[in-house]
């Protein structure tokens, strides 16, 4: 008995000694697993190398995009082609503009576009969503109706139409994307807060008096950020697109601004001259953003949702 | 069934409703009138203009105007740019391009991505698989507008084969271009969802009866297992067909092909508010219609569905 108590003392003191075993929150288990996926890494590499090429690229421009380098203008398909001794990176564009400098600003632009829908899609729908998800009955139904109603609206004509009538302007693109950004998004929230809205802890945040916004602050909300974040994810590289196609067609932002599809949709009008950097260029950047995206988002999607694998 | 559609028909309609009125407010409360120009009109000649176009009357009195104009005559009343033509005419010359290539682009997207996901589900994990799963990813960045260039570039540019614009009344060389172009990310999207639908229904319970009874694997699959498989495929066609109208844009624009994007864009260009909004309706109400008919071919397809 006194030796088995030593045995237990010892024991009892090399477990108290012992550092207790971390325990892994969500956040942590997401963590291991989205770097366990080499395909999210990957694409998160690239998202690091276009954000940095976004941000410093301007540092390394011999030219800004605005200046015309007379020395290449009316030989383009000769002279503008990408070198390190003239400091044309990437060639010049037909007017002899520094495609570098012209590459820097559209990714920076096309970037914030794509950040910026999402955001408002995170914001709006969630709040909508939520509201919806929570409020339920009748109030849920006609604002899930407004959605679908809205969803089979061709959102691209509307949103040109906007943008036609409100001057192409930065802001008219953003109020424009953002119109449409949060329908999705506004489901995704609602069908999840559905299904949280009758766990025990919404019923006992109910029962003590919590008031119905508070709860959606404080007990539904934090349990969506998931999901939102998957979403948010892979809303980006969708408004990259539809800004892009939009700067395609020639309806989107203006010049002096640019934009990737603005970009690609030039050199896409001047491969028949030979000078193929003009579309080669932009075109990679666009490629990388939105493989960047998508493979980060797939990435969360697994970490974050393990039910869906 | 029945019940079902007309419901469905309840919910298209006001939806189409609320489509005109949107795009009539917003058009109204717009800076700036559809004959402002850099020569300022005399107030004289700017106050005929507006009644001629029925501008000068109350808001609700126009939208009610244009909405019966479209309902009873299928009217959308005159161009405001092109003063001797009306929408009507400018969309009955670009509609059957549109429609020609958009289906055939339909077409072959649908029939050759659910090949694909097919036979990359069945022999999975062989080259074939690999080849359709890597196909879909890379489409995912390859959309109409970045295609339509490339396809240009290295079919007309560098090999010469086919021309790289134009419509001819629509013959072959000139369709195959626009065709590729507009259907190849949806064929890609088609694949991937026929092949992880189909993986899902190669294991399920009456697959394994009917192989079990020895049937020969070409009828299983064609008989049994396509049909369950095909639903999330069928629930997707409702988007890519919005999107494939969207796309149409594009290959309009790039090729040239005198479709009725291209007058959309023109019109977006010149402010032709008539145009814009006639064009915006039109697609609209394809849009209500046909995923009217997914969800009534979902509801056939899959009799487990009740309304």
């Amino acid at each position: 008995m006194v030796a088995n108590q030593h045995k237990m003392e010892a024991l009892a003191d090399r477990l108290s000694e012992e550092d207790p075993v971390a325990g892994r929150s969500l956040w942590a288990d997401a963590r291991r697993r989205f770097f366990a996926n080499r395909a999210a890494v990957a694409g998160l590499g690239i998202l690091l190398v276009v954000a940095l090429f976004a941000a410093f690229g301007g540092l390394i421009a011999q030219w800004s995009n605005e200046e015309l380098d007379y020395a290449v203008m009316g030989a383009i398909a000769t002279e503008g082609a990408p070198s390190l001794s003239n400091g044309h990176y990437f060639g010049t564009d037909d007017l002899g503009r520094d495609l570098f400098a012209r590459t820097v600003q559209g990714t920076q632009v096309s970037l914030m576009v794509g950040l910026v829908g999402a955001l408002v899609a995170v914001v709006v729908g969630t709040i909508y969503g939520a509201t919806a998800g929570y409020v339920g009955g009748r109030v849920d139904s006609v604002m899930m109706r407004a959605v679908d109603i809205l969803m089979a609206i061709p959102y691209m004509f509307v949103l040109i139409l906007i943008l036609v009538m409100y001057g192409r302007s930065m802001t008219a693109l953003f109020v424009g994307l953002g119109l449409i950004s949060w329908l999705e998004m506004s489901r995704i929230v609602r069908g999840q807060t559905l299904s949280l809205k009758n766990r025990e802890f919404i019923e006992a945040a109910r029962a003590t008096g919590v008031p119905a916004v508070t709860i959606i602050r404080r007990h539904v909300v934090p349990n969506l950020l998931g999901v939102i974040a998957v979403y948010a994810t892979l809303l980006v590289p969708l408004m990259i697109l539809t800004e892009s196609f939009i700067s395609f067609l020639g309806l989107g932002v203006q010049e002096p601004l640019t934009s990737l599809g603005a970009l690609i949709s030039e050199g896409a009008g001047t491969i028949a001259y030979g000078t193929i950097w003009q579309l080669g260029f932009p075109l990679l950047f666009f490629c990388l953003t939105l493989f960047g995206f998508f493979f980060v988002g797939d990435g969360l999607r697994d970490a974050l949702d393990p039910k869906d694998r | 069934m029945l019940s079902y559609t007309l419901k469905r028909l309840a919910l298209a309609i006001p939806t189409l409703l609320i489509l005109i009125i949107v795009s009539f407010v917003l058009m109204h409360a717009a800076p700036g009138g559809p004959f402002t120009s850099e020569r300022e009109l005399p107030p004289e000649v700017l106050a005929n203009l507006n009644a001629k176009y029925g501008l000068d009357q109350p808001l609700w009195r126009q939208i009610a105007t244009y909405v019966w104009g479209i309902l009873t005559e299928f009217d959308f009343g005159p161009s405001f740019v092109y003063k001797d033509r009306t929408v009507n005419e400018i969309i009955a010359q670009g509609f059957p391009v549109t429609l020609t290539y958009g289906a055939i682009s339909f077409v072959v997207a649908v029939l050759v991505g659910v090949t694909l996901g097919t036979v990359a589900a069945i022999r999975q994990n062989t080259i074939l698989d690999y080849f359709a799963v890597g196909v879909s990813i890379g489409a995912q960045v390859l959309p109409n507008f970045v295609m339509a260039p490339i396809l240009v570039l290295v079919f007309t540019l560098w090999l010469g084969w086919l021309p790289g614009g134009g419509w001819q009344g629509g013959q072959w060389e000139y369709i195959v271009l626009p065709v590729v172009a507009l259907s190849t990310s949806f064929m890609a999207s088609i694949a991937r969802i026929t092949r992880s639908s189909m993986l899902e229904t190669l294991n399920l319970n009456h697959v394994r009866t009917a192989r079990a009874k020895g049937l020969p694997e070409r009828r299983v699959i064609l008989r049994h297992a396509l049909k369950p498989a095909m639903l999330p495929v069928i629930s997707y066609l409702g988007p890519a067909f919005v999107a494939m109208i969207t796309g149409s844009v594009v290959v309009d624009v790039y090729f040239s092909t005198g479709g009725i994007g291209k007058a959309f864009v023109d019109s977006a260009l010149n402010r032709d508010y008539a145009v814009m909004m006639g064009v915006t309706i039109l697609m609209g109400a394809l849009t209500i219609l046909f995923n009217l008919v997914v969800d009534i071919l979902y509801g056939w397809i899959d009799p487990k569905i009740r309304y």
